[in-house]
């Protein structure tokens, strides 16, 4: 089915206008729907990371496990920067602050940005060595580093910066139109460069190496780009994160992290953009909102369920990624994109598909 | 530093790093026959301490330390069959990734049942005599770990070099599929690869154990990527080198805290794996591998 390039144009309006309504809606009646606001916002910020992660895992086949540190680095940036003038005494309370930053506060954008270049800055470094060794030790070599990256965040050496182990409070939040609006637009460039020249090289580069090189594709400078790109939105991730949550210390950002973010990215579909953002909502709404019901203790008609306790709910999530991996290893999309037409064409297959379903039972009976 | 001190912080470095080996181990055996990082490993070692905790309390250790081998050995061919098995032909990313998901299973159901707070580990009187030499001090698990660890590594190597199945073993780390042809049975060669490899991290958890008292669903994050990199460090695929490798990365962190560098101590590890991975990828005792186009 072909749809008119209007008709989808005027479609997208729509969609937004109607999501732009929802955000609205929503902000005005924060009391009563609180969670929702919380899980739309988390849910961006980690659409962002994931979709970073995905250019690395799902676009140009580099298997790294990195994430977790880079969004330390951009959230710690993006907190000492802001962290208005006036708290900062009371947030430095155990050993005051490096007097070299003490008097520095940065606007919000130009701090997030700043997160991202240090984020971006550590990965050109680290890069050249680590993006020359092949696809499992590359895991654990960017594994290792997230995890020096919280050592050093954490040690006392550091307490004039990043306050040691006692993180960083009192981080100026900003409004949920600006949070979402920053998550759309990294989103939207890291989709763009991935549709541009330099995506269909990744590509290549993960379909098969040798061949690319063969083709021309200069291998360790492509590497290091989608490294150094994905790093950059990562480190944004981790800022928007510290702006959402207001409080943060080097356990936010342990190896548990990246696997969650692993999570989101295998169930929405390894090399598809829009899977990764529809899972992070969808995730991050199960995980804080709807499957809470999990970890409560739930009483069936005075009869009350062992099994329903607190943990029970990442229980079901990890046994969901399993299954997810063993079972439908493409995910929710698989390396497919969100289109309209396939939209439609769903929603038009749905009657047909549940009129299978029975015509199957039927066929099962006859047998 | 008194000589002294040195000898004391040079035994617990030995007894850390023997616990090392013994995991290491596992991490390089399945890494040789599989290419995988059996992220889920360390994980392996955390339960078969929880296994020990509930195997003590019910039938007294003596007959808990055989009891929860067991377990831990089941449990390993388990997470095989069912995890590991069913995509062994997927990208090599899938079933990593599917090794990441156990491990995060395994984390998550142990923090469900047995709650994140730490859970002391069982006494065992006879490992924790304390035994003196000169000036230097320690435990009975002290100075056994080293011991057991050389003389289990020893029966490893003699059951690869001179047993049935350890040619079998190296025949299907040297190439899966001609092996295949060649009538060897791929699954039970795998098995037995899980099998020993979880035997020796129980022994190592009850050794590491003992000395740290208390489990938590965490517990075996860490030691666990410490000890790939101890199995990178000596040669992916080589039993000595991971024991080289265990030993040097125990010894080292034992010093770096004793010199008042703790918070530096994971880092060094990975400071440690970049260096050699840039260096000498195939590590110490590693054979040299040729990509085929």
């Amino acid at each position: 089915m072909n749809m008119k390039k209007t008709t989808k144009y005027i479609c997208t309006l729509i969609a937004a206008a109607a999501f732009i309504l929802l955000l609205v809606f929503l902000e005005s009646n924060k009391n009563t729907y609180g969670m929702a606001v919380t899980v739309l916002q988390k849910g961006f910020i980690l659409a962002v990371v994931a979709v970073s992660m995905n250019l690395l895992n799902g676009f140009t086949g580099l298997f790294s496990l990195g994430q977790a540190g880079f969004m330390a680095l951009g959230a710690y940036t993006y907190a000492i920067f802001t962290i208005p003038l006036e708290s900062r005494a009371s947030v430095y309370y155990i050993s005051g602050m490096n007097p070299v930053l003490a008097g520095i506060e940065l606007p919000m954008l130009a701090a997030l940005l700043a997160g991202g270049l240090v984020a971006a800055l550590f990965a050109a470094v680290i890069g050249f060595p680590v993006l020359r060794l092949k696809s499992d030790y590359l895991a654990i070599a960017t594994l290792g580093f997230s995890e020096i990256i919280r050592a050093l965040i954490a040690s006392p050496q550091m307490d004039t910066i990043t306050n040691g182990s006692y993180g960083l409070k009192s981080i100026p939040a900003a409004s949920i139109y600006v949070v979402i609006g920053l998550c759309v637009i990294s989103i939207g460039i890291m989709a763009l460069l991935i549709n541009s020249s330099y995506g269909r090289a990744f590509k290549a580069i993960r379909e098969d190496e040798i061949a690319a090189e063969a083709m021309g594709i200069n291998l360790l400078k492509h590497k290091e780009l989608a490294f150094v790109i994905s790093s950059f939105f990562a480190g944004i991730g981790g800022g928007l994160l510290a702006m959402f949550m207001r409080s943060i210390d080097s356990s936010t950002f342990k190896i548990a992290l990246t696997y969650d973010i692993l999570l989101i990215v295998v169930i929405g579909g390894m090399g598809s953009i829009t899977g990764s953002v529809l899972s992070a909502l969808l995730v991050t709404a199960s995980k804080e909102w709807w499957l809470r019901f999990f970890d409560e203790p739930l009483t069936i008609g005075g009869v009350s369920i062992p099994l329903f306790r607190n943990g029970f709910r990442m229980v079901i999530f990890s046994v969901l990624l399993m299954v997810v991996v063993l079972f439908y290893r493409r995910g929710i999309m698989g390396t497919n994109e969100f289109s309209w037409e396939g939209f439609f064409g769903l929603i038009r297959s749905v009657p047909q598909r549940i009129g299978s379903l029975f015509r199957r039972k039927e066929g099962a009976s006859n047998d | 530093m008194s000589l002294s001190v040195f000898f004391q912080h040079c035994l617990t470095g030995i007894s850390l790093g023997g616990a090392y080996a013994l995991i290491a181990i596992g991490y390089t055996m399945v890494y040789g026959i599989l290419r995988l990082i059996n992220f889920a490993h360390g994980d392996i070692f955390m339960v078969a301490g929880y296994f020990m905790i509930f195997a003590t309390a019910t039938f007294g250790w003596l007959a808990g330390i055989p009891i929860m081998l067991i377990c831990t050995v089941v449990l390993g061919v388990v997470i095989e069959r069912a995890a590991y098995k069913p995509i062994r032909t997927a990208p090599r990313m899938s079933v990593m990734i599917s090794a990441i998901g156990v491990s995060y299973l395994l984390q998550n159901l142990t923090t469900y049942l047995f709650t994140a707070l730490p859970r002391p580990y069982p006494e065992i009187p006879v490992l924790k005599r304390i035994f003196q030499i000169g000036s230097v001090s320690a435990s009975l698990v002290t100075f056994l770990t080293p011991v057991l660890t050389v003389a289990l590594v020893i029966l490893l190597v003699y059951i690869t070099n001179h047993t049935k199945i350890g040619m079998a073993m190296r025949a299907v780390s040297r190439d899966f599929e001609t092996s295949r042809l060649m009538g060897i049975r791929i699954n039970q060669v795998i098995s037995i690869t899980f099998v020993i490899g979880s035997f020796l991290a129980g022994v190592g958890s009850l050794l590491y154990f003992t000395d740290r008292m208390s489990v938590t669903p965490f517990s075996g994050t860490l030691p666990g990527l410490k000890c790939f990199v101890a199995a990178v460090i000596g040669g992916i695929g080589s039993v000595p080198g991971a024991v080289v490798g265990g030993f040097v990365i125990g010894i080292c962190e034992t010093f770096l805290i004793a010199l008042g560098y703790s918070t530096f101590s994971d880092a060094f590890t990975f400071i440690l794996l970049i260096i050699m991975l840039l260096f000498r990828p195939t590590g110490l005792f590693g054979e040299k591998m040729i990509d085929k186009v």
